[in-house]
């Protein structure tokens, strides 16, 4: 596989990650390296075997459908500038 | 003195909390100037004045009555700056206590400060702290690296000479690491054993929050007040959390299991004083048993990478410039304005990984990379199972090296970097429980064994590392 510095690029726009040329290319070595011992996993058989996702059993846990506190909304929105009275202001969208 | 001893003596009033905790937070100041530990400091005084209060109400309770405590920096401390040493979370201070942390202050416990750490967690050697920190330096020669990424809990655990414990934090190695490079205990639990609440995350299947001290009783003793069940993180495991303090350092008829390919990327140095280490225990009584673990020493690093990265760059995507941490003024649409504030404040390492993590969950790649990985993962934690059906713990060095120079750290590629968790990152992978316990020097810098059990077996390595300890 070719890690070329137009597929870091693509891979860092879906990330939200601006680039300049030179670090692409940087990275695009850099990440060739990594993945090419990475790859190295493929020699393993894993016919049949169960992924792992978590490294002990996990298992669903559910508590009653009851209202409980939660932190207050003028105490979360003291963490941020961007707000009106209420909520949260973000970028445009459109 | 022992931290239950220094407890005791607090309890009864024979020491002076308020007085005996400025002397301490100077020492700590007169550190960090030296050696960058901490990102930022809690009001000390304040919790010192309102203890002292309470043991002259009679009201001294709890088992780390008036002890400080210094706090890696991904985990939440209520109105402490917690930035998980990365400049994109600067200026974000927590609504509420990480569980772990709020145990600590039930039982008495004065926060000191934020450690400081490689940027999320990203880093064996404490080389990449966020934009804008300083760099920590080894306790025992400033110009070599602490290890990371809990660097500042590993150096201050080394230099404080006040009563004091740390919780540090565990991805891959990141506990084990620093205390063997910066020559302390560090007990990284079973995954699931302390609640994750409040931690900031790298790797969520992964985490472990864990305990530094500069005895293996006192970082135990940290590790028990921490342990258990809770309702705010569904992962945190069910089982009882037994007696972890006065295990008796007995290691007759201790089965030990040796992986020959462990020593075998060793220096000879750490190789040899690990080997001793291990006789000496054979003299004690221990039995040591030839082990192989084909799959995980030679496809576990790359299975731990590519789960890890995979996590991170998710857990990652919701750092934006909005909500909380660092902002910038809001303009462009929210793909420019998100983009321009994770380019400008994420570190390079952490542009690497969320890049990789990125790559290896796309479309195309994700069975060969995450997929693959999490199969591999499967055959990792099974090969361990059958080891311990043999065994009861299993002993290598915690690096393959000590702690080494800016200058060595300079050299190496990224890759270099990775391949020094070429033990702790299998291990962390498996949920396994581990301690580092110094077992030698080699010109001055510590060289660390890791002791490793079985699923929730902390009171089995507390009992070896004990016995490690009292060595000659």
């Amino acid at each position: 596989m070719e890690i070329t510095p137009e597929l870091v690029k693509h891979v860092a726009q879906t990330a939200r990650l601006n680039l300049k040329e030179e670090e692409l290319k940087k990275y695009a070595a850099e990440m060739q390296e990594i993945l090419n011992t990475f790859e190295k996993l493929s020699e393993v058989d894993t016919t049949g075997v169960e992924p792992s996702f978590h490294p002990i059993p996990i298992k669903n846990i559910t508590r009653k459908d009851e209202p409980n506190d939660c932190l207050p909304r003028e105490k979360i929105l003291e963490l941020t500038k961007h707000k009106t009275n209420e909520h949260f202001k973000g970028p445009k969208v459109l | 003195m022992r931290i239950s001893e220094f407890v005791e003596a607090a309890k009864k009033g024979n020491i002076n909390i308020i007085e005996h905790t400025k002397k301490a937070l100077k020492e700590a100041e007169k550190i960090n100037e030296e050696y960058h530990y901490i990102t930022a400091w809690a009001d000390v005084e304040q919790q010192a004045e309102q203890l002292q209060k309470r043991q002259e109400e009679g009201n001294a309770t709890g088992k780390l009555f008036g002890v400080l405590i210094s706090v890696k920096d991904d985990m939440c401390v209520k109105g402490i700056e917690s930035c998980a040493s990365s400049a994109i979370l600067k200026g974000y201070k927590p609504l509420f206590n990480a569980t772990a942390v709020e145990r600590c202050i039930r039982e008495g416990a004065i926060i000191l400060g934020k450690t400081v750490q490689d940027e999320f967690g990203f880093g064996t050697f404490g080389d990449k702290a966020g934009i804008g920190y300083k760099k920590p330096k080894n306790p025992v020669n400033k110009k070599h690296f602490p290890g990371g990424s809990s660097s500042g809990a590993g150096g201050l655990t080394k230099l404080a000479d006040f009563p004091h414990l740390s919780l540090a934090e565990s991805t891959g190695g990141s506990t084990a690491a620093p205390a063997s490079f910066c020559g302390v205990i560090g007990i990284t639990p079973t995954y699931g054993r302390v609640s994750r609440y409040g931690l900031i995350d790298y790797a969520n299947s992964m985490d472990k929050i864990c305990t530094m001290a500069r005895t293996v009783e006192d970082a135990a003793l940290l590790l028990e007040i921490i342990s258990g069940q809770d309702e705010h993180d569904s992962t945190s495991a069910p089982e009882k959390v037994p007696q972890l303090t006065d295990i008796p350092a007995n290691v007759n008829g201790i089965k030990i299991g040796i992986i020959k390919e462990a020593f075998e990327g060793a220096d000879n140095h750490v190789r040899k004083q690990v080997l001793d280490a291990v006789y000496q225990l054979e003299q004690k009584g221990a039995r040591k048993i030839e082990i192989s673990l084909p799959i995980t020493m030679k496809y576990g690093l790359a299975a731990y990478y590519v789960l890890a990265m995979c996590e991170a760059s998710t857990n990652l995507a919701k750092y934006c410039g909005m909500r909380y941490g660092q902002h910038e003024k809001l303009s462009g649409n929210y793909n420019e304005y998100f983009s321009r504030v994770r380019t400008q404040y994420f570190g390079e390492e952490v542009k690497r990984r969320i890049l990789l993590g990125t790559f290896a969950r796309m479309a195309g790649y994700r069975d060969a990379f995450y997929t693959k990985a999490a199969q591999v993962r499967t055959k990792i934690i099974e090969e361990y199972n059958n080891v311990f059906s043999q065994v009861d713990v299993i002993i290598t060095p915690t690096m393959p090296i000590t702690a080494p120079t800016a200058e060595e750290v300079k050299k190496l590629t990224p890759l270099q970097h990775y391949l020094m968790d070429v033990i702790t990152a299998p291990i962390n992978l498996a949920g396994l429980p581990h301690i580092n316990v110094p077992c030698g020097q080699h010109n001055e810098m510590p060289i660390g064994m890791l002791i490793t059990g079985k699923h929730f077996a902390e009171a089995k390595i507390i009992q070896v590392a004990k016995a490690v300890e009292n060595n000659e």
